[in-house]
């Protein structure tokens, strides 16, 4: 792997300003949507993760990345495409992805999460795990509807979404 | 070319597929029935919205269909990579006999229409909608092994969000058969329907031997057995006698009126401005 200059620390630094549409605050580097930053002079090329595949933000992401990064002086053009080759998954969503989301009411996906398997989560405002699922398909593609039984607030959380293994 | 002649080859991209006229005709044929029964049947699901049996409902079967649209979606791209057109092109003004979706995916949700008394079936919607999903899994797991590596990545992707789907339609298939006599019977009434009508739907069509011989999909007898193992996993006394299909093959561009009021409804919007920038 070539050594990371720079200009890519510059690049992925910005990445991080850029917020999901739908999910004030998170940003899309958070989400893990970003696979790799390309820098030729001031050329820069980034690929990145689509998160679920029905999602209609995935336009908009495209088009805040390549003007956020485009507005950095030495940068003259950037292109962004998404990729199939690495497929999104909830574990890429980064550490402080997952306290941004906390702030928003929004539980992050359980961890180790298998999939077909029944799933839980704490309660994002109270931290209690008595919790209980409302509907596995919320607002967005890729949210659920809970309830917490503890605070009595309804919530939300990442629905968990892992590579499939056939059997 | 004889029968049980593997060919191993990787083709890693559009470009490549296109220099083999033979594969890439195949591969067309089989995409665009992954992309026309996608579109189908989130197209009916559409129909819907607002119309559910319960509010929870409504939100789970409209993000199901939005997502299975974004699906379609990314089977067109790949047709538009392929040289077929534009991805809307594809989707909106492709006539009824250029479709390759199974036929019972077109089929009404019931009588009526959308804005003026939906008298629509929830026993067909759950029915269609399980045997359906069903089958998609095991369709794509087949994919995910495909020579051409763009669709078995997108079908690998697809399956992360699936089983979600999947999901909800079976736990919709088991309560109802397991409620009031009303629901049993409602439900097998619309089974015994399906039986007659889904026989196309697993089926490849006039390129099925070709799929199989480029190694773009297992073969259709085996897909077939992979499904009803999978179907009678839910459902305990299927019905008795082979699968039939009473309009005919989507397979090969054949299709009811229940197609063209399908597309009439939706490119309703897209044929008025064809310019228009969303």
């Amino acid at each position: 792997m070539m050594p990371i200059s720079q200009r890519q620390v510059e690049i992925r630094a910005v990445l991080k300003t850029v917020d999901d549409p739908e999910l004030p605050n998170v940003s899309v580097a958070d989400l893990g949507m970003v696979h790799e930053v390309f820098v030729n002079e001031g050329a820069v090329s980034i690929t990145m993760i689509p998160t679920f595949a029905g999602c209609p933000a995935l336009d908009f992401i495209k088009k805040n990345v390549k003007t956020a990064v485009e507005e950095m002086a030495w940068v003259e053009s950037c292109e962004v495409h998404f990729s199939f080759e690495e497929k999104w998954s909830t574990d890429a969503i980064t550490g402080e992805g997952k306290r941004q989301l906390k702030k928003h009411g929004i539980a992050p996906p359980p961890e180790n999460y298998r999939p077909g398997e029944e799933w839980t989560v704490d309660c994002p405002y109270c931290g209690s795990d008595y919790t209980s699922m409302e509907n596995v398909f919320g607002p967005t593609a890729c949210r659920s509807i809970l309830y917490c039984t503890s605070c009595r607030n309804p919530f939300e959380a990442m629905k968990p979404v892992v590579d499939y293994v056939i059997n | 070319m004889e029968r049980g002649e593997e060919i191993m080859m990787d083709v890693k991209s559009a470009e490549e597929a296109k220099q083999d006229v033979a594969y890439s005709t195949a591969l067309k044929e089989l995409i665009f029935q992954l992309a026309d029964d996608d579109f189908l049947i989130s197209f009916r699901g559409s129909e819907w919205l607002g119309l559910a049996p319960h509010i929870e409902e409504d939100v789970a079967f409209s993000s199901i269909t939005q997502n299975t649209m974004g699906h379609a979606f990314m089977f067109y791209q790949l047709l538009e990579d392929l040289g077929e057109g534009e991805i809307d092109v594809l989707a909106h003004e492709r006539h009824s006999d250029m479709r390759r979706n199974g036929i019972y995916l077109e089929k009404r949700n019931g009588d009526g229409n959308y804005l003026d008394e939906p008298y629509y079936d929830w026993a067909l919607t759950v029915v269609r909608n399980f045997l359906y999903e069903t089958f998609k899994k095991v369709k794509l797991e087949a994919v995910t092994k495909s020579s051409y590596k763009p669709l078995a990545n997108i079908a690998g992707k697809v399956l992360m969000e699936q089983p979600y789907h999947l999901a909800h339609w079976k736990i919709w298939m088991k309560q109802l058969l397991n409620s009031t006599e009303e629901a049993r019977e409602r439900i097998e009434a619309r089974l015994n329907e399906a039986w007659e009508e889904f026989g196309d739907v697993l089926e490849y069509g006039s390129k099925a031997t070709e799929m199989e011989h480029f190694g773009l999909i297992m073969g259709e007898d085996e897909l077939k057995e992979r499904w009803l193992n999978e179907v009678s996993k839910t459902i305990e006394n299927l019905p008795s006698g082979s699968l039939g299909k009473k309009y005919g093959s989507g397979r090969e561009g054949e299709h009811t009126e229940d197609l063209d009021q399908a597309l009439a409804t939706l490119s309703e919007v897209y044929m008025s401005d064809k310019e228009a920038i969303w």
